[in-house]
């Protein structure tokens, strides 16, 4: 084992704090003169493969009140399980979807929203196929570490009863934490809870 | 015919070194804490892989606060400073081509954000905005300048220290990582509740830029250091075995 001296341990984590949108969202702020659009905006570039959704939903403190200044970021393998990373070597990903979103939540209703496709399955490392998923990343005023956790969708059964994070889920019941819940084609809904009865499981990866 | 094949094996998280997810002396923390304890599991491609962005992306004034924002001939106001350093990794390897965003308040401690409602007056020629990707040796570079403290809402008399944001990817989604960086010397560090939440002496270091003579730019700007490290990758390389053999 390699020992690391503090000196290379991982910087140390701090807030995103209230005002994140200056740095990572400058337009959403009101800043236009910088960039073009805020990066992240858009996930699809033309026409794409795959089934398109909309992911939506909103996030809770543990009084049940909506967060109106976080940040959310999803990575995701296109329609056919591929990433559009220079370290996929599956295969050529979707070159007209970029795989990574990055949205602030609307001031007022604490929404988010996401203009994405149906993710495909991707291996894990022993090569076993996971279900359809896509990793999500919040960060907020109050959050000392980003949070990880991952999207499945309730309308994959088959998959999610295989797949190998699901099954390992000991308190099972938290599951469905995970779980976008289908509102209708092409739409499903996935609220995050910080805190409380239902809060959702965060990863540790 | 050989094959190269290459796993990626990141370090886990410290989080015993990270602020811990509730922090009492920092009031946003209370509710917006998970309770449960954080599931664990091996990372798979999802989250060893990332977005990266090319250099197309980025345009000349980006890492330049101090003139990406001011009208033409003008500038921001305040002591002009170069925020400088490395991004590596916890093996100590340079991070290239990888992006760096920061945000920061003005020399006066206002950030110009529509919740923003502290006293201190805006700076028409300044944005508190920037972003560079790294160098092929991990190197980074922002022209700005020192942000000033401010009040904010959480005990009764409670200040931010001088500090900028950075907001750091790496090269996987795993390694995405938000932290502050602090000036060297300033008196408010050791009282402000955000940098308590850290849990050593060594931890504060590690996010404090350090005036360093040697880059500053005399009758222009004096210069700070401040190196970022993310989360190791010990990149395993292995040459396949030929089919059939
Ligand atoms: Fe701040």
């Amino acid at each position: 084992m390699v020992h690391i001296r503090d000196n290379f341990k991982e910087s140390p984590s701090q807030t995103a704090g209230p005002y994140v949108h200056i740095g990572c969202t400058p337009n959403f702020t009101g800043i236009k003169d910088l960039y073009n659009s805020d990066l992240g905006s858009l996930m699809k570039f033309g026409p794409i493969k795959g089934e398109e959704i909309t992911l939506k939903g909103t996030i809770f403190d543990g009084n049940g009140e909506s967060l109106k200044d976080a940040m959310i970021e999803i990575w995701q393998a296109d329609s056919a399980g591929l990433y559009n990373s220079p370290k996929e070597i599956r295969g050529q990903a979707d070159p007209n979807f970029s795989g990574w979103g990055r949205c602030a939540v609307n001031l007022k209703t604490g929404l988010y929203n996401f203009e994405t496709v149906k993710p495909g399955r991707v291996p894990n490392a022993e090569g076993i196929l996971q279900a359809p998923h896509i990793t999500v990343w919040i960060v907020a005023r109050g959050i000392n570490v980003g949070l990880h956790t991952r999207v499945y969708f309730s309308d994959e059964v088959k998959d999610n009863s295989s797949d190998p994070i699901l099954t390992r889920i000991v308190e099972s019941e938290r599951t469905q934490t995970l779980l976008a819940l289908k509102e209708r084609k092409g739409l499903y809904k996935f609220d995050i809870h910080l805190q409380g009865s239902q809060e959702t499981i965060f990863f540790d990866i | 015919m050989k094959v190269q094949s290459k796993i990626d094996s990141y370090l886990k998280r410290d989080r015993a070194w990270h602020p811990k997810a509730l922090s009492p002396s920092y009031k946003s923390s209370i509710y917006r804490s998970p309770q449960s304890k954080l599931l664990s599991f091996p990372a798979t491609q999802s989250e060893e892989t990332g977005p990266v962005f090319g250099h197309d992306l980025i345009g000349k004034l980006d890492n330049n606060l101090i003139h990406n924002s001011a009208k033409q001939g003008q500038s921001a106001i305040g002591p002009r400073i170069i925020v400088f350093g490395r991004l590596i990794d916890e093996y100590k390897r340079p991070i290239p081509n990888s992006l760096i965003e920061i945000w920061q308040a003005n020399s006066g401690g206002r950030y110009r954000h529509m919740n923003e409602t502290y006293l201190a007056a805006l700076d028409p020629n300044f944005s508190g905005c920037g972003r560079t990707l790294t160098d092929e040796n991990g190197n980074y570079e922002f022209s700005t300048i020192m942000p000033g403290p401010y009040p904010w809402p959480n005990g009764p008399n409670d200040w931010r220290p001088a500090h900028i944001h950075f907001s750091i990817f790496g090269d996987a989604f795993t390694q995405r990582l938000i932290t502050q960086m602090y000036f060297e010397g300033d008196p408010l560090i050791q009282k402000c509740p955000i940098v308590s939440t850290l849990k050593s002496t060594r931890a504060v270091e590690r996010l404090t830029g350090f005036l360093d003579m040697t880059k500053t730019v005399p009758m222009d700007s004096l210069a700070y250091k401040f190196d970022i490290v993310i989360r190791g990758n010990q990149q395993i390389f292995f040459e396949n075995k030929p089919e059939g053999s």
